[in-house]
């Protein structure tokens, strides 16, 4: 925890994330690359989805992401309303914009999965809704926090948000599960994977780029927001003297 | 239709998504880090 505190300066985070945005970022585009090069042509069609199965390696990365970056935000704004930690505010604000747009990413390119498979676009089913609903939760985060520094707000009421938005996480996860849905239940899990080795392997690769590419846009951000707060408290000063 | 013209459109999507947000995130922080006088 103290490490965590100390890189909640912003001096020191800058020091370390601007050496950070490029590697994460680069290795990131490269594992996807490798990823999308060994899922679209070293690996077999699925004996029952045939070629559509390839849709697998960003769909899958795309849900971990809009997910994940929900809890990113749902941590960082347990963070600063305990710690009072600017940054931690500025992480929850720079992971939201991604976050929507992953989420929208894993709504299109089920829909286009689903055609093939299903025969619809779209279905009013648990796992569909309640990830369409994240992504509504995100665009209601992403408005607030605007609206809140617009104001001059403290930022208490976007992290309360984000806090209460997690409450979807657990919904989205085990709507598999508690209701019969169109959409298929786990796949993959701790104890491992229904899914084919020859069909699963690029996914790992994928979801580690995405991750890694998805961590060097929140940086870029997070540097973005930082410069801007700096700039906007120099002309502040200016502006008294 | 093809089963491959629904694989390209949901690559095609992704790629675009992830490129469009990566480039409007690098040219906000760039903006915002350039020095100012």
């Amino acid at each position: 925890m103290p490490a965590l505190h100390a890189l909640a300066n912003p001096a020191r985070f800058q020091k370390i994330a601007r050496p950070l945005t490029p590697v994460l970022t680069w290795v990131g585009v490269v594992l996807i690359a490798v990823g999308a090069w060994a899922g679209l042509t070293q690996t077999p069609p699925d004996y029952l989805q045939g070629e559509t199965v390839r849709i697998m390696y960003v769909h899958v990365p795309a849900a971990w992401l809009a997910m994940g970056g929900w809890s990113g935000i749902a941590m960082s704004s347990i963070a600063y309303l305990v710690w009072r930690h600017p940054l931690a505010h500025i992480a929850a604000r720079s992971i939201a914009l991604p976050g929507a747009l992953f989420a929208t990413i894993c709504l299109v390119s089920g829909s286009i999965w689903g055609r093939p498979t299903w025969g619809t676009w779209w279905q009013w089913d648990g796992r569909l809704t309640s990830m369409l609903l994240l992504f509504f939760v995100y665009c209601g985060y992403i408005a607030l926090a605007r609206a809140d520094a617009d104001r001059g707000g403290n930022g208490r009421i976007p992290a309360l948000y984000g806090i209460a938005g997690s409450a979807l996480l657990p919904i989205i996860h085990y709507s598999v599960v508690w209701w019969n849905t169109l959409h298929q239940g786990p796949s993959i899990g701790i104890a491992g994977s229904t899914i084919d080795r020859s069909i699963l392997w690029p996914l790992p690769i994928m979801l580690a780029g995405f991750t890694l590419f998805f961590a060097g846009i929140v940086l870029m951000r997070m540097r973005a927001m930082l410069a801007t707060a700096k700039a906007e408290a120099r002309m502040a000063r200016m502006a008294r003297i | 239709m093809n089963q491959w013209s629904f694989v390209v459109a949901a690559y095609a999507v992704t790629f675009l998504g992830g490129a469009g947000v990566g480039i409007a995130s690098y040219a906000a922080m760039r903006r915002a880090e350039r020095p100012r006088k």
